[in-house]
């Protein structure tokens, strides 16, 4: 199948998914954050039914070797656990927290939520750009 | 601490939609369904590796956009942040995924799924930086 479909296909799936589990309510995944008050454990169901369909669609991939129509699986390769790694995901979870907005499901509201999603997409991408442009920089 | 009301089966539902969507991207397009990296790489293109991610943009808002139109879910409640707010949380989570090269999808369901230590350490770490923050904001700052 077209790469550009599959791409299409499967986002509007994780769309579906991410509005059906409730994930783009920021709250509700504030409310698993919250461990000490009303703990909402939704978000835990929401990982376990991701990760088991995940986990055996992959396994059956990496047993099959190339996707479907012979297309080349691109696993990633990064295996260092470092500063970067931690500091960064350190930064992400804050502001997370702080908002309780991902990319996945921020980015999946941008046309039914409100101006809240607009203005947290808008800094986000800017600020991407710039650790990006700045990474790669440095990395030359 | 208290649990609050919540459902099982739109929950699992919901999230084995997403992992559906990640094997179906797998298994099509080869590659990774993380929402981070997929943006991230539309922001800093290289040739004939752009037009693939702005379609799972696309459909990423087509499918809340369905599902919310279609009366499956409701729109969340809107919660009217600070503008402050909202704009430190959109630059920690900007700057923080293009650092630790993931976000929830990437690293807590893709990564998590095919094993990578990298992922499970990141999504360690981000959950408990989320949940101290939560918790900042809510007991001390309410």
């Amino acid at each position: 199948m077209n790469r550009l479909l599959g791409s299409f296909l499967s986002a509007f799936v994780f769309g579906l998914g991410l509005a059906i589990s409730g994930m783009i309510d920021p709250a509700k995944v504030q409310g698993f954050l919250d461990i000490s008050g009303r703990w909402d454990p939704s978000m835990a169901f929401v990982m376990a039914g991701a990760l088991v369909v995940t986990a055996l669609g992959y396994a059956w991939l990496r047993k099959r070797g190339e996707g479907l129509g012979g297309r080349r699986l691109q696993w990633p390769t990064q295996r260092t656990i470092d500063l970067r790694l931690v500091a960064g995901s350190a930064l992400f979870g804050a502001g997370w927290g702080l908002s309780g907005y991902c990319p996945g499901p921020v980015i999946g509201s941008l046309a039914s939520a409100g101006i809240d999603a607009m203005v947290f997409v808008a800094a986000m991408i800017l600020a991407m750009f710039a650790t990006l442009k700045l990474v790669n920089k440095s990395a030359n | 601490m208290t649990i609050a009301e919540f459902s099982t089966a739109p929950a699992l539902l919901g999230g084995a939609l997403i992992g559906l969507a990640a094997v179906m991207l797998m298994a099509i397009s080869g590659r990774v369904a993380g929402v981070s990296g997929i943006v991230g790489g539309a922001l800093t293109p290289r040739a004939g590796d752009f037009g693939w991610r702005i379609v799972f943009v696309l459909g990423l808002i087509a499918g809340v956009a369905v599902a919310v139109g279609l009366g499956v879910v409701s729109i969340p409640a809107a919660q009217n942040q600070p503008l402050a707010r909202l704009i430190a949380a959109g630059v920690l989570v900007g700057v923080g995924t293009a650092l630790g090269a993931g976000c929830t999808s990437g690293h807590g369901v893709c990564g998590i799924a095919r094993g990578s230590p990298r992922s499970i350490v990141a999504t360690m770490v981000f959950m408990v930086t989320g949940g101290l923050v939560v918790f900042a904001l809510r007991h001390y700052f309410a």
